[in-house]
């Protein structure tokens, strides 16, 4: 057989898996809510998956899908009921065969213990309902043969499949009888030839194992009827193709895996965990809608272009105005174009949405408690990259949602509550925004608690009198944890402060607020796309530099007396409550012209991982939108440049990385 | 922010300061006939290899990049990619003299990378065939002349051939990742 590169398929295959398993597992979770109708899908799923890990050269994902797939075939045909234990077994199924692709795109060894004994549990799972399944087993080898029923579904042709070419491999194992079922075939004058209306019915005498045979149908099946039965054995009715599953299997596969070195995608792939998310892969599908939108939108840009050019040939003063037009028309479809663009890259919240209500299951049974999980506006879109990364601080405020917020059915009752706990996640737009809530129903903030835990931890002065929302604010100071006893879902200590720090990296903002006894509610508000900033724009010395706006706290303009300095160190100044340094961004960049007397110049307040810092600059120039250019494309990172943008007036205005600038500002105090 | 351009694999890493892109012979040394681009600089006159010249624009003031090497002059707008652009004058050592309505940047492409040179007028495209390029003498191991490829002659007076990616690579974006710059000797 002539050697095909497989491994440029990989990725594909991959991307389908992934959809495919997340498929199976909202199947699943349908399934338990009582849809009968999951099961199908959920089968189709299992069984493209199975395909495809073994025309791709993964046995070993193969071999697993395969015993799932039986376990599911059972189960479509209502030979067996779902009930917790097989959800649960099915849905651990789902992780391990996710986790096996994501090990197959590292490179690393397929099979590990949680696979064995999974497919283990699996198997005897399936063994104690199907005992027939012994019988296939014992008759692997059929010393007299095999007689085999072939009838393919009337579609099979157009798939490509030639039958003549599997008698052809089948004889290649032993002497073939072909016999053919004509029974359903039509006139001549009614025949369409390109649909199949007969059947084979075939016997080879040959010493072979089953699955010799069922590799060369590995590619018609699901596109025919097939029966594969041993010739000494009466019982043709059990043993149909899906129903073995010989252990032979996965000691072959256990000696592939120690030869097989998979080709793995380049780029760092995280482990998955339970709920897999936030993994990012480096294309993106896209509807036909946007894409026949694109191509609209650029030929009317060609239009108008082609208008301009004419124009251009042939330029009368009187034709002035008809310029002016043809570039008002172009000026639109520029923009149209980039929307159309950004609108590409835009993809629906319900990806990430959809991938909770296992977690929030999962973590209902292991907490004991009682929750429902309300979904609204799945279908508001953003940004791929800001999707890819939005996933797990969400599901740091959906654990302690689950953990601390909602309480257990028995203080629910308690507090005259409904037992069934509500979390809800909602998504929508709001002036350029996107907007993320997480909120529950549960106890609460417990304001109290928070302060004593912040006064322990050294984080508040045990006299320091705060406002509510300051208090709430306390929980997304790092190492704060009103958990008394860490859990094994959230509590430690780690969960909000990481939650803010992964939202600011994503220019946005985390807020939280929250009524006792009634329910605590996150806010989560983020740009549609990272590609353009909101800034302000502050001069210094002539130069242009642009503050992204949502690391700004306040600008303001300070007396010369309001302004201490300590020796050695530098400048410092009163800002609510605390000292904060002022760093001259002049000296930091060296500027020259610029105002160096703080007292002339603008002190604009920024914040950066928890901290304060006022950046002095010339004056503001006002606020505008950026579309952020990288300087390393031609030239390199500079430290403290976050990128440039280009100005209306077509010159170049760099951005300011704030942590980057503190760096900077460090280490020119240092040295 | 960080799109397909700014890979490693498409960076001029520090390897193209001793080894020229393998990929784009054009740009390998030992091919040096071919057209050139000549450009007066002060009192002489260089020339680059014609297909790494995108455009010649006039001068307009770059932004500034804090903290770069004097010659950096800055970055500038080229249709919507921020492009840095290098003073050769002050590359070379050469007296700076004002910017005028008659100075130029000439803007060159190595690979995916783009950067402006700016010189004081550019002259004419010259046909240069392998003979006619004599070798750059040894000037010893104190002067820096890895960005010659060689030396022509046009009606009595000589023309140094430029190695764009010498000239780029090793001594703009690398500068500071490159060995010689923890010492600080050239920042700053």
């Amino acid at each position: 057989m002539a050697k095909v590169d497989l491994a440029r398929f990989h990725a594909t295959f991959f991307a389908e898996s992934l959809e495919g398993l997340d498929v199976m597992e909202q199947g699943l979770l349908a399934l338990e809510e009582g849809d009968r109708e999951q099961v199908h899908d959920i089968f189709r799923a299992a069984h493209s998956i199975k395909g495809g890990a073994g025309t791709f050269g993964f046995p070993e994902i193969a071999s697993f899908t395969h015993v799932l797939e039986s376990l599911l075939d059972d189960l479509r045909e209502g030979k067996r009921d779902i009930d917790t234990e097989l959800t649960e077994l099915l849905l651990r199924s789902v992780d391990v065969v996710r986790n096996m692709i994501a090990r197959a795109q590292t490179g690393e060894p397929l099979i590990d213990s949680d696979s064995d004994s999974l497919l283990h549990e699996l198997e005897v799972y399936h063994g104690i309902s199907a005992p027939v399944e012994s019988v296939g087993t014992s008759a692997a080898v059929s010393s007299g043969g095999w007689q085999i029923v072939f009838r393919p579904h009337p579609q099979m042709l157009s798939g490509g499949n030639d039958p003549l070419r599997l008698f052809r491999e089948l004889q290649g194992l032993g002497p073939l009888q072909v016999e053919v079922e004509a029974e359903h075939l039509p006139a001549l004058a009614s025949l369409d030839p390109e649909t199949c209306v007969i059947g084979w019915r075939l016997q080879l005498d040959a010493q072979v194992r089953r699955e010799q045979i069922e590799a060369i149908f590995e590619w018609v099946e699901g596109e025919c009827e097939l029966v594969i039965a041993p010739v000494a054995s009466a019982d043709t009715e059990s043993a149909t193709v899906t129903d073995t599953q010989p252990n032979s299997d996965l000691a072959a596969a256990t000696a592939i895996k120690q030869v097989l070195t998979m080709q793995a995608e380049p780029g760092p792939v995280r482990a998955a965990p339970t709920v897999a998310l936030g993994e990012s892969s480096r294309s993106i599908r896209v509807s036909i809608d946007k894409v026949d939108q694109l191509l609209d939108t650029v030929s009317e840009l060609v239009i108008t272009q082609s208008m301009l050019n004419q124009l251009g040939e042939d330029l009368a003063e009187s034709r002035l105005e008809v310029l002016r037009e043809g570039l008002a028309q172009l000026e639109h479809n520029t923009r149209e174009l980039q929307e159309c663009v950004m609108n590409i890259r835009m993809l629906p919240i319900s990806t990430v949405f959809h991938r909770f209500q296992r977690l929030v299951r999962d973590l209902g049974h292991q907490l004991d408690k009682q929750v429902r999980l309300d979904l609204h506006g799945s279908e508001t879109e953003l940004d791929k990259t800001v999707l890819e990364r939005i996933g797990d601080p969400l599901v740091h405020l959906v654990r302690n949602a689950l953990d601390h917020g909602i309480e257990s059915p028995a203080q629910r009752r308690a507090a005259g509550k409904p037992e069934v706990g509500c979390l809800r996640l909602e998504a929508f737009h709001r002036g350029g925004m996107i907007v993320i809530e997480v909120s529950d129903d549960g106890s609460g903030l417990h304001h109290e608690a928070i302060m004593s835990k912040a006064v322990e931890r050294g984080l508040i002065g045990p006299d320091d009198q705060l406002s509510d929302t300051e208090i709430a604010d306390l929980i997304f100071r790092p190492g704060f944890s009103t958990a008394s006893v860490a859990t094994d879902v959230s509590g430690r200590g780690v969960g909000m402060d990481v939650v803010r720090r992964n939202v600011q990296a994503l220019g946005g903002t985390v807020t939280v607020d929250s009524v006792v006894g009634q329910g605590t509610r996150f806010v989560i508000t983020l740009p549609l796309t990272l590609a353009i900033i909101d800034g302000l724009t502050g001069i210094v010395g002539g130069e242009h530099y642009i503050f992204p706006l949502v690391s700004i706290i306040e600008s303001l303009q300070l007396q010369a007396k309001q302004v201490n300095q300590v020796p050695g160190q530098g400048e410092l100044f009163r800002f609510r409550g605390e000292y904060i340094p002022i760093l001259r961004l002049h000296n930091l960049f060296a500027c020259s012209d610029a105002v160096t007397s703080i007292a002339q110049g603008i002190v604009v307040v920024v914040e950066s991982d928890g901290r304060h810092v006022g950046v002095l600059i010339d004056h503001l120039a006002g606020q505008q939108q950026a579309v952020i250019k990288s300087l390393d494309n031609h030239y390199r990172r500079v430290e403290g440049v976050s990128g440039a943008t280009i100005l209306g007036d077509g010159s170049v205005a760099l951005i300011l990385d704030v942590p980057g600038l503190i760096r900077l500002a460090q280490r020119k105090t240092a040295a | 922010m960080n799109n397909a351009l700014s890979t490693p694999a498409s960076t001029p890493a520090p390897a193209v300061v001793s080894i020229p892109d393998p990929g784009d012979d054009t740009l390998q040394s030992a091919s040096v006939a071919g057209q050139y681009l000549s450009f007066i600089l002060g009192d002489e006159e260089y020339a680059i290899e014609i297909l790494a010249v995108r455009e010649i624009r006039g001068w307009s003031k770059p932004t500034r990049i804090p903290n770069a090497p004097p010659f950096m002059l800055g970055v500038l707008n080229l249709r919507g990619a921020v492009v840095p652009i290098i003073d050769l004058r002050l590359r070379f050592s050469v007296e700076k003299i004002a910017y005028t309505a008659t100075t130029v940047v000439i803007v060159v492409a190595i690979g995916k990378r783009q950067f402006g040179i700016v010189v004081d007028g550019v002259s004419d495209v010259l046909d240069v065939s392998a003979e006619e390029v004599c070798p750059v003498p040894d000037f010893g191991v104190a002067i820096d002349v890895d960005y010659l490829r060689g030396l022509t002659t046009r009606e009595d007076h000589m023309i140094m051939l430029l190695d764009p990616a010498r000239l780029a690579g090793g001594e703009v974006w690398d500068l500071v990742a490159d060995k010689k710059a923890p010492e600080g000797g050239v920042n700053l």
